[in-house]
């Protein structure tokens, strides 16, 4: 009898801890009270690099003590999450970094936040890209949101030892050479298709999509999905359809990996050296090092963009109204989007400043990447920065943003044509326009 | 004090001839409104998380409620018309009610046949009956990331093993019916062994005689199980039925979680695994934050599953009936 007991009780045991083991995964990170020095809390998505910099600032401010929240996260998972807070009036940080394509859809309801305008920030103008300030300004003009913080210059990431495979050159120089256009992008991902090196040419159409848009729409009309009237232009604007077509192209010649961005496999393949390129935003090399991990180290490098210029991506720090401790979060925003703020970030991840005096430091412009094979990150991005050509946001974006690149990845996949991914896109993009 | 309701005299005192005393008053007032107080934390309980969460949202599924909006206006029933006309609503429901199908009925009886089992003279019987519930007890979220690694197209598992037998690679995620499948399993894996305990509980609590007599009557084992235990584990059967049921339909972090990178709440390009949840969540948070449209969904969820339940329970009690008389012969 004894020994059924004492087995009854491991058997209990056993069955406790797993549901002890399950529970322990999703502890929150309460903020402790803040009696005395003032607690900041920061929300920040993916990386900001901003360790070093709290680390200064509580230095120098000993009654404010910062905690971030958030580091690493996904922006799908950090956007829904801001969203509730701002709504419920409640959980917000003090202050809260927000993506360029979500900022469009606050600025339509700017009084979840402090005018920053109100609190000295209009000195502040030239310290940040006209267009990089024009951003947060609401449509009158009349409140600033957020203070920008990083732009999205563009490049090309390659592995090395996948073009040496394949028979290419591996130099950046020359590489850059092999694709002014990205017709003559497609030409090397077939000549690189056809050594059949194991790895597919690039990652996934979506974000080469997405990349060959902004790009195209820069350098010619200025705006995307919706037209500087807020219309909706998914199937008239020849922006859009240049870059579908292109990227028909890339698909037509079986260049992709089909790997869903930002996916578990995406990650996968990262570790698994299964794709030779992925277009690379700034901010793009530090998720780069984070998912091929230091094995690859050094194996990546950096090349010059096909076509020309581009910006994908960048953000802002904003102060939400709910925020109990408005001045000193204002403060801090203020500090870590400064010259010295943008370049700590960068030293410490690698997003690209938004302010004309830190792309114009040294500490910017001789930097270079020990990760991507010593690339001169600092020249590709810096100097094509303060050219880029920022693409207008209309109000629905994000959603019909997902439409299209949906759509792209239909015809990826080949569950669609190329036409009827066209078809789609439209009409999909209209009603997600409309909701 | 419950007690005086038995203690209550047989006949009822004439109050008219004796005078109310205070005591008697009060003891009268307890018998007949103790019993609602007792039971009164419960509805207000209810009425806090449960009623006026479900009739605030209906107000708001008549509103075009933009969740970051200063203002609502009221729109009536326009999100439901739009809604009923929604193609892809109709997707997720089509969705929820194939992954529901192709994972409940065969973990019932997957269930039934576990209990069947565990309900034998075995070695170290609680343990086997405490392990069956350990996937239940792990957290949705990790199993739900394991399964969707092992379910992957390139690197993962059940992939390789089907190359071995020469069954070339499926892509789980963007195939409709393999998604629903590999969805299924996770659900099996962590609600049979659950339902397991349950019909156990109901075997354990038919009587042994009747096991005895057919057997003498000369029935096997599986003539046993389908004529005496299925028949007598029915109200168990339709509990299960309907707990599963609610669950099933409200499906969210498995499909969730098995779908990752960008929108993953759509399920898939084509939203091939978006179950209703997920479509509600689409809406009413991002990318539209459209609340009364994503209230609206809640609604007719709820519509759904009170239909689906009583279906279930419908084709039950027929099922069940028919076996009972044979059982009374």
């Amino acid at each position: 009898m004894l020994t059924f007991t004492r087995r009854r009780l491991a058997a209990v045991a056993l069955v406790a801890a797993t549901a002890l083991l399950g529970t322990t995964g999703c502890g929150g990170g309460d903020e402790p009270a803040g009696d005395g020095p003032v607690t900041l809390t920061v929300d920040v998505f993916g990386q900001f690099g901003y360790a070093d910099l709290y680390q200064e600032y509580m230095a120098s401010h000993p009654d404010v003590k910062i905690v971030e929240r958030g580091t690493g996260s996904n922006l799908d998972e950090y956007s829904p999450k801001l969203t509730q807070w701002l709504a419920a009036g409640k959980g917000a940080g003090d202050v809260v970094a927000i993506e360029e394509g979500l900022l469009v859809e606050y600025k339509a309801n700017p009084q979840n936040f402090v005018n920053l305008l109100d609190h000295g920030a209009a000195d502040l103008k030239g310290n940040f890209l006209d267009w990089k300030w024009n951003q947060g300004l609401t449509a009158d003009g009349k409140q600033l949101i957020g203070l920008g913080t990083d732009v999205g210059g563009m490049a090309m990431c390659y592995r090395k030892d996948l073009f040496a495979k394949a028979g290419l050159p591996t130099d950046r120089e020359a590489v850059s050479k092999l694709w002014p256009t990205w017709q003559d992008y497609v030409k090397v991902g077939e000549q690189f298709t056809a050594k059949k090196t194991g790895a597919a040419f690039l990652d996934a159409a979506t974000n080469t999509f997405n990349t060959i848009l902004l790009q195209t729409a820069g350098n010619t009309s200025g705006y995307s999905y919706y037209d500087t009237s807020n219309n909706l232009v998914v199937g008239s604007n020849p922006a859009v359809r240049q870059a579908y077509d292109t990227t028909m192209d890339i698909i037509d010649s079986g260049l992709s990996g089909r790997y869903g961005s930002w996916s578990e496999e995406w990650v996968s393949a990262f570790k698994q050296s299964k794709f030779a390129t992925i277009a690379c935003p700034a901010w793009m090399t530090g998720v780069i090092e984070g998912n091929a991990g230091p094995a690859a180290k050094g194996k990546w490098d950096i090349a010059q963009i096909p076509g020309n210029g581009g910006n994908w991506g960048g953000s802002f720090l904003a102060v939400p109204k709910q925020s109990k401790h408005q001045a000193e979060a204002i403060e801090l925003a203020k500090f870590l989007t400064s010259a010295k703020g943008q370049i700590g970030a960068f030293k410490l991840k690698g997003p690209l400043p938004s302010s004309p005096q830190a792309l114009a430091d040294p500490a910017i412009v001789d930097s270079k990447n020990a990760y991507f094979s010593e690339a001169p990150v600092g020249k590709i991005f810096a100097e094509g920065a303060k050219n880029l050509k920022p693409v207008y946001m209309g109000p629905k974006n994000q959603a019909v943003r997902t439409e299209v690149e949906n759509a792209v990845r239909t015809v990826e996949l080949g569950k669609r044509s190329p036409q009827q991914g066209w078809t789609d896109a439209v009409a999909n993009a209209e009603k997600a326009a409309a909701k | 004090m419950a007690v005086q309701l038995d203690a209550r005299p047989p006949v009822a005192p004439a109050p008219r001839h004796s005078r109310p005393v205070r005591g008697a008053r009060l003891s009268r007032f307890d018998t007949k409104y103790s019993p609602y107080l007792y039971i009164a934390p419960f509805f207000l309980l209810f009425g806090v998380f449960g009623a006026y969460p479900l009739a605030y949202t209906f107000w708001v599924s008549l509103h075009d409620w933009d969740l970051l909006g200063a203002e609502h206006p009221f729109i009536g029933l326009d999100n439901y018309s739009q809604l009923l006309a929604d193609p892809d609503f109709w997707h997720s429901v089509v969705n929820t009610l194939g992954i529901f199908v192709i994972s409940t009925v065969p973990q019932l009886l997957a269930a039934l046949w576990l209990a069947n089992l565990l309900n034998r003279q075995l070695r170290a019987r609680t343990t086997w009956r405490m392990a069956v519930l350990v996937p239940n007890v792990t957290s949705t979220a990790a199993v739900a990331i394991v399964f969707a690694v092992l379910f992957g197209r390139e690197f993962g598992m059940i992939n390789w093993l089907l190359d071995h037998v020469g069954v070339s690679a499926i892509d789980w995620k963007a195939n409709r019916f393999a998604a629903w499948v590999a969805i299924s399993t996770m659900v099996d894996w962590r609600w049979t062994g659950y339902n397991a305990l349950i019909f156990l509980a109901a075997m354990q609590a038919i009587p042994r005689d009747l096991y005895e007599s057919a057997s003498i009557d000369g029935a096997g084992r599986a003539r046993q199980f389908w004529s005496i235990t299925v028949p007598l584990l029915k109200p168990t059967i339709i509990f299960a039925v309907i707990i599963s049921t609610i669950g099933g339909l409200q499906l969210f972090t498995e499909p969730r979680m098995f779908n990752s990178g960008t929108n993953a709440i759509r399920g898939g390009p084509l939203r091939e695994s978006q179950t209703v949840t997920m479509y509600m969540f689409e809406n009413a948070f991002a990318p539209h934050y459209n609340f009364g449209y994503g209230s609206a969904i809640a609604w007719l969820l709820f519509a759904l599953i009170a239909v689906v339940a009583a279906i279930n329970v419908l084709l039950l009690r027929r099922l069940g009936g028919g076996s009972r008389k044979e059982v009374s012969r």
